[in-house]
């Protein structure tokens, strides 16, 4: 379907419109879900075009092993980890080299905005299990974090919104799928909060600066437009749920 | 005791910081001397000594006839590795590497492999049946800060000076491996506003974030990494690759012109 050749500006574009119909700053379909995991502290599934990715949050808690505890906040850790039927050949199950630097990533995108020094000495664990891969799967993840670190009510200084731009047949392109970023000429994930402060940035292939500079404000607008839809699930999840009645409470004598 | 000093000495550098100045007399975009030492170990295929500042990074390079990927049956394939050994630090502990070797490893492969600079095309023996494997491997001597502008060096460097040893496999001749552009890592940290190129190992004790950018020899970006728990604004992330472009040119002119 898609002809190898990284110049060939047929193969991308048609009528001006993406392979899937997109324009070339819109994003694909996303569909949030808050709290779907009963044992989990915070939970969100996510999809983002192909990709399903399911995050769950638990903590804080006591730190396991004891020695990684911190006196003054409390640790993050985030396991990026990839199903091993979630792509077209099956992976091996278990972390690899890229899932460790996925995850490595992935923390530090978060971690600027969580209050750690709220819980001393204790740890906030983020899992993140993707089901189904179609290229942009820390950026859903990431997202996906970001509701699930909301909903188990850890303290934030905002939301992480993420997607990744790109570059395929000399144009930028938003949050590029699988063909795109397969054969395309860049890819560029970033993440950001709500007030336009980066907190992760990683590009791969080429492009100009003047492209970096088209790309980082395309991939901005649509973390923007991200946001939106992450607050809406939750504002959606919350606004259901009955009031709980205050209970008086008798002080004991 | 080492971590009570290394607080006044944060508390140093910060105030220096906040007057415009850097520990070692540096300005704040330049780099400490590099020295480029090149086929210093003979049983490798090609490697690199650098030393930048006092940090001191090794890069052999090894390489063999293998089987290619699926999906790539005509290319060759690189795989990079690092390794932070203990002697190098007091913070590396022996082991397999953990993420901090792992992003490294990947940041120094990010380089040479976006950047198109070996033709991995030129490697392929049997099409589907048998290419060049290229090993990378880093090995941190001194980490004295800034390991990984370092090793990204090293690596290019060490490939530059790469003989594929066709004649040990009874596939020919002996060649120099075609390297066609030369990537060059460069990073800065943010700390308090200023952004900080080539840190040394107390700056980067001070900084939570970190941007390395990779740029090839016509100016334009082959890699980006972010790393460490704070934040950048868009405005320095162009700051960084507007001087992270400059940097890169003088370190290629100076050490790389092929």
């Amino acid at each position: 379907m898609i002809a190898m050749d990284e110049n060939s500006n047929i193969s991308f574009f048609k009528d001006g419109f993406r392979l899937d119909g997109r324009r070339a700053d819109q994003l694909r379909p996303i569909k949030i879900e808050v709290g779907v995991l009963a044992r989990a502290d915070g939970s969100c599934y996510i999809e983002m075009g192909g990709n399903k990715v399911i995050a769950a949050v638990y903590g804080p808690r006591e730190v396991h092993p004891r020695h990684l505890q911190e006196v003054t906040r409390a640790i993050v850790r985030y396991r990026y980890n990839m199903a091993s039927f979630s792509v077209e050949e099956r992976k091996r199950p278990g972390p690899d080299r890229r899932s460790y630097e996925l995850s490595k990533v992935s923390r530090e995108a978060l971690e600027p905005v969580i209050l750690t020094s709220y819980f001393p000495r204790s740890v906030i664990d983020v899992f993140v299990e993707v089901l189904q891969a179609d290229a942009g799967t820390r950026t859903a993840g990431i997202n996906a974090a970001s509701v699930a670190l909301a909903d188990a009510g850890i303290p934030m200084k905002s939301m992480i919104s993420a997607c990744a731009s790109g570059k395929v047949a000399d144009t930028l392109v938003l949050d590029p799928m699988k063909e795109e970023d397969n054969f395309g000429q860049a890819d560029m994930p970033i993440a950001m909060t709500p007030e336009g402060e980066i907190t992760l940035l990683q590009m791969d292939g080429r492009m100009s600066k003047d492209e970096f500079h088209g790309a980082m404000e395309m991939a901005m607008k649509g973390c923007r437009d991200i946001y939106e839809i992450q607050r809406q699930a939750l504002v959606d999840k919350y606004s259901q749920l009955e009031a709980v009645p205050v209970q008086e409470v008798e002080a004991c004598e | 005791m080492s971590s009570v000093i290394s607080e006044i000495r944060k508390d140093y550098i910060y105030n220096l910081v906040l007057k415009g100045e850097r520990a070692d007399g540096r300005s704040f975009d330049q780099y400490r001397d590099i020295s480029v030492e090149t086929n210093v170990i003979g049983k490798a295929e090609g490697s690199a000594r650098v030393k930048l500042g006092s940090s001191q990074v090794l890069v052999g390079v090894k390489m063999q006839p293998g089987e290619p990927f699926p999906d790539a049956p005509n290319r060759g394939v690189i795989i990079t590795n690092a390794e932070l050994v203990p002697l190098a630090s007091p913070t590396f502990e022996p082991g397999p590497p953990n993420e901090v070797g792992i992003e490294l490893a990947r940041v120094v492969d990010r380089g040479v492999r976006e950047s198109k600079s070996v033709d991995l095309e030129a490697l392929c023996v049997v099409p589907g049946k048998q290419v060049w494997i290229i090993f990378i491997d880093v090995h941190i001597l001194d980490d004295v800060g800034n390991i990984l502008d370092a090793s990204s060096l090293g690596a290019i460097a060490a490939l530059l000076t790469t003989k594929v040893p066709a004649s040990k496999f009874g596939l020919g001749e002996d060649y120099p491996l075609p390297v066609k552009d030369i990537p060059i890592a460069t990073t800065a940290i943010e700390f308090g506003d200023v952004l900080m190129f080539d840190p040394d190992v107390d700056e980067e004790s001070i900084a939570n974030t970190r941007l390395t950018v990779i740029t090839t020899a016509d100016g334009s970006i082959c890699g980006m990494q972010k790393s460490g728990t704070g934040i950048l604004k868009p405005e320095q992330t162009y700051r960084i690759v507007d001087i992270a472009c400059e940097k890169a040119k003088e370190i290629r002119e100076k050490f790389l012109e092929v």
